[in-house]
């Protein structure tokens, strides 16, 4: 069965976000009340496990090998 | 000592590294990052800077894991000089050869620019023609080069901070600290203290004519005549 798995990933809690404060800036500066603003990277990746569980296993896995960086980020997986 | 300086799809500061380190008169040349029997043949390691795989995923993230990491780490293993620069550094921590990791500027920009670098600690290769408390000028140029640590207690009970960060005094104060890193750490060595990470550009200050010739020093830790 072919899975997709929706890879997010986040700065930690705690980690500053220098280009999402500078974003959060301009709508402001564009007259949106906005109270903050956080960046993520979204990753879709399509692949065959055997079932759903087998599959967010896979993804989580490339997440900690790969996707996202144990140290400074936060990850959610999504798997349809 | 032959160094191999490492030139992965990207690197760009590999012939300014080969450049300065043969003004010291150390054997180094420029090698392909496929070409894992030479780095394995070598005596040390450069990890240059540059933006490898086009910075991809994040800085240093792909090339850290390309196969001819396992013959850097078989290098650090044996007690070799490796040394991360901007881009390699990024390479190292990416790699978990030296700790912490890499985010973005405070800036939320590129900086090219001067900066000073307080010794921290000379229990490594590349400050020991230095003193602890030196400070040498060195330029930095990146984006992404605020520094975050796994495991701060540990880099500061184990003294692996190599520079941090100061100002005209040698402090290191938050108006000295370019991007934002923790603590104001400029460049850390690993657990075997033969490999170290740093985000500023010896081969950068590698003559007069640049402006410093600062970091010939940083770069003699692969003068084999030096050593013992």
């Amino acid at each position: 069965m072919t899975y997709e798995a929706v890879v997010r990933v986040t700065l930690k809690e705690g980690v500053l976000d220098p280009e999402a404060k500078t974003i959060g800036k301009s709508l402001r500066r564009l007259g949106f009340d906005v109270d903050g603003v956080r960046t993520a990277d979204e990753y879709v990746v399509e692949f065959d496990a055997a079932d759903e569980e087998e599959a967010r296993a896979e993804a989580e896995e490339m997440c900690e090998s790969l996707l996202a960086n144990p140290t400074i980020h936060d990850y959610t997986v999504e798997v349809r | 000592m032959t160094v191999a300086v490492l030139n992965f799809g990207g690197s760009n500061c590999d012939r300014d590294v080969v450049k300065a380190l043969r003004r010291l008169e150390v054997p180094a040349d420029v090698v392909w990052y496929k070409d894992e029997d030479r780095v394995a043949d070598a005596d040390a390691a450069v990890l240059p800077g540059g933006f490898s795989y086009g910075d991809y995923l994040r800085a240093g993230a792909m090339a850290a894991r390309t196969p001819v990491m396992d013959r850097v780490r078989e290098l650090v293993e044996e007690g070799a000089p490796v040394l991360g620069i901007c881009n390699g550094a990024q390479i190292l921590c990416e790699a978990d050869v030296v700790q912490g990791a890499y985010a973005q500027n405070l800036s939320a920009k590129f900086q090219c620019e001067p900066a000073r670098l307080r010794v921290e600690t000379t229990d490594t290769p590349f400050t020991r023609e230095l003193s602890e408390g030196d400070v040498i000028e060195v330029p930095i140029a990146h984006a992404e080069g605020r520094y975050v640590p796994d495991d701060l207690d540990a880099l500061l009970d184990e003294d692996r901070v190599l520079f941090r960060y100061v100002d005209e005094n040698g402090d290191a104060t938050d108006e000295a600290n370019p991007n934002g890193s923790v603590d104001n750490i400029a460049g850390v060595v690993g657990e075997s203290r033969n490999v170290a990470a740093m985000m500023p550009h010896p081969e950068r200050a590698s003559h007069p004519l640049l402006g410093s010739d600062d970091g010939l020093d940083v770069l003699a830790g692969f003068d084999a005549a030096d050593s013992e």
